[in-house]
């Protein structure tokens, strides 16, 4: 027997968290103004907590908090989904400094705080499309990468822009186990990084990373697998040609350079027509993928002429 | 002592008692009694904790007579309900992909069963237990007389299609599926030495 049961409360609406979406009255209210300044100190540098919204997020329903931080691929914690939020206490993600190289202008190593001050934090409610075929909605906050990365002055060379994730070995017990070839790298075409939708994230629900989620700095691409969104970035190459990106190159049959989300192409051993939204309970269905994880209008002319069922 | 006696009659609750943990363990995990969850994704959850003691028990029920060559016969009393076990573990986990993953979308099922060979030898293997499972009685098995036992070689099928579809499922990192597919390898491979150690 199948018992069809949609919650009457979604958990994402009996959590915390919900009221977020709500805060930015609290902290904007006179009687409150005063000490939501003493709250918003960062450690990180980075102002996620009076991050502005930008962009259209109304109508999705976010994860919990709980959710997006207990159930995580980052394999340099482990290869369980609640490894990263195990063993990652130990790991500090400050202070952090970023090297910028390549087909660039201004190149070098900086702070963390002198890559991101100079910009202010965003909000965004992205989806999360695993290649997994599971998904979540998360609140994130951060900086588009392409207003970043012109600050470098890219050249005419400038083709790629590559990732690379910090390599702490003793901070990193899954790097240890030497699963993947890391240190993690990925990358994306430079029309993908300036893209407006493609973010650097440096914060969740207003506040900093956690060191499961890729604490300090990481990459957001909404419209691609999340597999592409590398964390703990530590290096941004300009390059003229196409980068190393550790899945693709580690298993090409099964994971492709652009990884956008679309139904239409099965990973060879399972669908991508459905996924499974993380949050929705025992008995809800899957829900129905949808092409560039519903980014479409925003991103197909990225690829117009591209046959994406080869290049996947 | 161990008799036939104390073997029926304390061995066998204790083995069934063993055997059912796992499964009372998730059931509390289901209805998240005391601090027991079965976390944010709670079918892929339930998927791989039938899955993985499906092959506990299938490798448990195959290990049965080759321990019995050095432990002595009176252990053969406990493979039938080791390989029942196994059966409901792995009947458990395609009813859970059936019912609650799927939400019996019987077209998405058999694109599944077709496209994907992980999920096809998973398939094959439920499949080839359910005779062993149905002819498990004593009452078949006086009526099959010699072919009860040809038949029942059949779970060397299992086994081998049960460790290839976890060898499969997995992503990248192989070391768990190898160490049960090195499991059954050692167990059929004991049978194939004895019989040409007879010859």
């Amino acid at each position: 027997m199948l018992i069809r049961h949609k919650p009457e409360i979604r958990s994402s609406e009996i959590t915390p968290e919900h009221n977020y979406l709500n805060r930015r009255g609290f902290i904007s209210s006179a009687a409150l103004a005063g000490t939501s300044l003493l709250f918003a100190t960062s450690c990180s540098g980075a102002d996620n907590k009076n991050s502005a919204p930008t962009g259209n997020h109304t109508n999705l329903d976010v994860n919990s908090l709980e959710d997006i931080t207990r159930y995580n691929n980052f394999y340099e914690f482990g290869l369980n989904k609640e490894d990263p939020e195990k063993f990652s206490g130990a790991f500090n993600a400050s202070p952090w400094s970023v090297t910028i190289d390549g087909e660039a202008e201004i190149t070098g190593t900086f702070n963390f705080e002198d890559i991101i001050g100079p910009h202010s934090i965003e909000e965004r409610i992205y989806r999360l499309r695993c290649v997994e075929a599971w998904s979540m909605v998360v609140p994130w906050n951060g900086i588009p990468l392409g207003k970043l990365l012109q600050r470098f002055k890219p050249t005419s060379k400038a083709k790629f822009v590559s990732f690379e994730t910090v390599y702490r070995p003793e901070e990193m017990p899954g790097q240890r186990a030497k699963v993947l070839d890391f240190p993690y790298r990925e990358g994306l075409t430079i029309d993908e990084a300036m893209h407006p939708l493609t973010l650097l994230a440096t914060g969740l629900y207003g506040a900093d990373l956690p060191n499961q989620n890729g604490a300090p700095l990481r990459l957001i691409v909404p419209w691609k697998y999340g597999f592409k969104g590398i964390k703990s970035i530590v290096r941004i190459s300009f390059t003229e040609t196409r980068p190393y990106t550790t899945w693709s190159d580690a298993i090409p049959t099964e994971y492709g350079f652009y990884a956008n989300v679309n139904p239409a192409v099965d990973h060879p051993r399972w669908s991508q027509a459905r996924e499974r939204r993380i949050g929705s309970g025992l008995f809800a269905e899957k829900q129905p993928t949808l092409m560039f994880n519903g980014y479409a209008d925003e991103v197909a002319s990225l690829y117009a002429g591209l046959d994406l069922t080869r290049y996947f | 002592m161990i008799t036939p006696l104390t073997t029926e009659r304390y061995g066998k609750p204790a083995v069934f008692i063993a055997c059912s943990v796992p499964l009372i363990w998730l059931i509390l995990k289901i209805f998240a009694v005391g601090p027991l969850q079965l976390g944010p994704n709670p079918i892929e959850s339930i998927q791989d904790t039938l899955g993985i003691w499906g092959l506990r028990m299938l490798c448990a029920t195959l290990a049965v007579t080759p321990l019995s060559w050095v432990a002595g016969p009176l252990l053969i009393r406990f493979r039938r309900m080791l390989g029942l076990f196994a059966f409901t573990y792995c009947g458990l986990h395609f009813l859970n992909y059936l019912i609650l993953d799927q939400t019996f979308d019987f077209a998405a099922i058999i694109e599944d069963v077709i496209k994907r060979p992980f999920i096809t030898i998973g398939f094959l293997g439920l499949l080839s237990m359910a005779p062993l499972a149905i002819t498990s009685t004593g009452n078949w098995r006086r009526k099959l007389g010699r072919s009860w036992n040809r038949l029942h070689r059949l779970v060397y099928l299992t086994g081998i299609l049960a460790s290839w579809h976890f060898y499969w499922q997995v992503k990248k990192d192989l070391t768990e599926p190898l160490v049960y597919c090195s499991i059954i390898a050692v167990l059929l491979g004991m049978r194939i030495a004895r019989t040409y150690r007879r010859r």
